[in-house]
């Protein structure tokens, strides 16, 4: 089991108004459990509590209640700075916006994470280069983001999240910023991934990336709403069926 | 597995942090220019005055060494407490007292009486009027370290005589137009005749030690002096101890002597000061520590000035950055790391400001060198200002650089990611 979580809270404080403690339930009681090698995607309109759900299941903040594992680890009860060696050794983010480093090369950006590895420095300049070929940018190694294309950089950031080797791959929004031909590359990207063994959770609210997932799990109001593997998600079908219907009116629109 | 432990992270992550501090310097060059300038003026100001303080110490201390530490000057005074039951005349050093001490002051190795009077001198049609003309003993040239160049010193018979014999100096020869070999000539001393016995050499002196113009000097031995002027009392004595670390016991002796033989009361002030050499170079040295020390303040001010500069850009920086920082916690850098990047920043930042400043006080250094002062001619920074205002800066870039770090380390990663 990769990832386990069970009845994980997010409460946030806002304060007190007439006596009465006013407060915000992000996540309010979720379980879930990703094996490895599992591509989940983790949908919900915003206010869900997916991006709650994602920044804790990256480390990167801690639940107000209930228990976390990653890979048999109990995360939940870690200090901050633990949680730091946690994220870099068992976590690979990718960002919507790509946070690369601007001034710094692909090489440099991906060279990133092993720059606070205990381990990985050593020869962490080959395994940067080994990283950037395997996304296909063999041949961009010394460009700066800014002489890249947009899914270019998001290929930088993929292998920058793949470099330590982590347990999970964690993308949030990872197309959002994109255009739809290069939201494909990266789809396709994700997918080789995947069938290499990669265990990735993305969290999307586009149905088209979604749907490359094999299991996608919708949360509404900080609960878990549904849960299926994408064959199954009935609203997943739904959205293929409409997707189909418009396809075919406008075949036949384009026919006659 | 050393590679792995946790000293070697630490170097690591160090050695990654000055880099990335330096990259971050030279991106932002005007700006760093413009922080720094405070370290500089400061560090420029350290390195400017220390040298030129040291240098005017090693100057004052080489005439004084050029002087003799071992020596020891002895004279009368009338301190408050013994005004109107003496006068200034009666405090006055006696020849007896100088013999006194020279007999019972052990640790005294040389001692000489002086007086200075001024007489006209007259070579055949030449007159000098009002030369000075100072009474000595023989032991005068070892103490004031002047051979006799032609001729002879004054001998013990001149002395008990009272003999009408002078020494004088090459100016003098050269004032009164005697001849070259001016030994056996005879002058006119207040209406005596004189003969000349010998030519005392001419030492250059600075300014400070009543050098400068080399003056025509006339010697004439203690006891003629005595006889020429009616007083009866000596301008002073100088001695030369044996041991210059003697210097407290001789003064005890001396003062035990001249006690002794003034009837001095043991509740009351002396009527004479005893001052030896070391005691004026240690009064120096502590002026000249007081000073480095109100130097020091004044210069440790602007470099508090110059590190809140640093802890200005620093916060700037942080809160520019607040976005990389999120990232790098996110890709699992441990706060300390942070911490260190933001510190080391810091740090490399005044360290920069230190060299442009040791450089630029340096500079001015060399150009005190050259001015026409001769105090300050042989001024330089040493060694320790140097290592003590990188020292400092870097403190300061520790200070002030630890408040904006502590502020970066404690950044939440989600919200450094989400900061606009």
């Amino acid at each position: 089991m990769t990832i386990s979580i069970r009845n994980l809270e997010k409460v946030y404080k806002l304060g007190t108004e007439k006596g009465k403690a006013l407060e915000v339930r992000a996540l309010d009681g979720v379980t879930l459990d990703i094996e490895q090698n599992e591509y989940v995607a983790i949908m919900g309109t915003s206010g869900s509590g997916k991006s709650t759900l994602m920044n804790i299941l990256g480390c990167l903040d801690k639940p107000t209640g209930g228990q976390y594992s990653l890979s048999g680890i109990p995360v939940h009860k870690m200090s901050s700075a633990a949680l730091a060696r946690v994220r870099n050794e068992q976590i690979g983010f990718v960002f919507q916006s790509f946070e690369l480093l601007a001034k710094q090369t692909a090489l440099k950006n991906v060279t990133l994470p092993m720059v606070y590895s205990r381990t990985n420095w050593i020869g962490a300049r080959k395994r940067a280069k080994v990283a950037l070929e395997r996304v296909g940018l063999g041949e961009r190694l010394t460009h700066r983001p800014n002489q890249l294309s947009g899914g270019q950089r998001q290929r930088v950031a993929v292998a920058r999240a793949l470099v330590n080797n982590p347990s999970i791959l964690l993308a949030d929004e990872p197309t959002g910023n994109l255009d739809s031909t290069t939201t494909e590359e990266i789809i396709a990207l994700f997918q080789e991934l995947h069938d290499a063994g990669q265990t990735i959770v993305i969290v999307t609210h586009e149905e088209e990336v979604a749907g490359q997932a094999k299991r996608i799990v919708r949360l509404r109001d900080g609960k878990v709403m549904s849960d299926f593997p994408t064959e199954e998600d009935p609203i997943h079908q739904e959205f293929l069926r409409a997707k189909a219907a418009t396809a075919m009116r406008l075949a036949e629109e384009v026919a006659t | 597995m050393i590679l792995l432990s946790p000293v070697m992270m630490i170097l690591r992550v160090l050695s990654q942090t000055v880099v990335l501090a330096l990259a971050q310097i030279y991106n932002n060059k005007i700006r760093t220019m413009l922080t720094t300038l405070g370290i500089v003026v400061a560090v420029g100001s350290i390195i400017l005055i220390m040298g030129s303080l040291s240098g005017m110490q090693r100057g004052v201390l080489s005439e004084f060494e050029q002087f003799g530490a071992k020596r020891v000057f002895m004279d009368g005074t009338l301190p408050p407490s013994w005004r109107g039951k003496l006068n200034w005349r009666e405090v006055q050093l006696q020849q007896e007292e100088v013999d006194a001490i020279r007999e019972h002051v052990t640790s005294l190795d040389k001692l000489c009486a002086m007086y200075f009077g001024a007489y006209d001198i007259q070579y055949e049609e030449i007159i000098l009027e009002s030369v000075r003309t100072t009474g000595i003993e023989p032991s005068w040239h070892d103490i004031e370290n002047r051979e006799i160049m032609e001729g002879r010193r004054f001998s013990s018979i001149d002395i008990e005589q009272a003999s009408n014999v002078c020494v004088i100096n090459e100016k003098a020869i050269e004032e009164l137009n005697l001849p070259k070999d001016a030994v056996g000539e005879f002058i006119l001393l207040s209406g005596r005749r004189f003969i000349i016995v010998g030519i005392v050499e001419t030492i250059e002196r600075s300014a400070m030690f009543g050098g400068g113009d080399t003056q025509t000097e006339m010697y004439i031995p203690i006891s003629t002096a005595m006889n020429l002027n009616p007083d009866g009392w000596i301008n002073y004595a100088q001695g030369e101890m044996k041991n210059p670390d003697d210097a407290d016991n001789v003064v005890a002796e001396i003062s035990f002597v001249l006690r002794k033989m003034r009837g001095i009361e043991p509740d009351q002030d002396d009527t004479f000061d005893v001052q030896v050499m070391q005691n004026i170079i240690d009064d120096f040295n502590k002026i000249a520590f007081v000073m480095t020390l109100i130097t020091g303040l004044v210069v440790l001010v602007s470099l508090i000035v110059g590190g809140i500069g640093i802890m200005n850009i620093m916060l700037v920086s942080v809160s520019e950055r607040t976005r990389e920082i999120g990232l790098r916690k996110a890709m699992g850098a441990h706060p300390i790391v942070i911490l260190m990047q933001f510190l080391v920043e810091a740090v490399v930042l005044c360290l920069a400001g230190a060299a442009v400043g040791i450089a630029v006080g340096q500079l001015c250094l060399m150009g005190v060198r050259n001015m026409p002062i001769e105090m300050l001619k042989d001024a330089a920074a040493p060694f320790w200002a140097i290592a003590l205002s990188a020292g400092l800066s870097a403190a300061a870039g520790i200070g002030f650089g630890m408040f904006p770090a502590i502020r970066a380390s404690l950044l939440n990663p989600i919200d450094a990611l989400r900061h606009e």
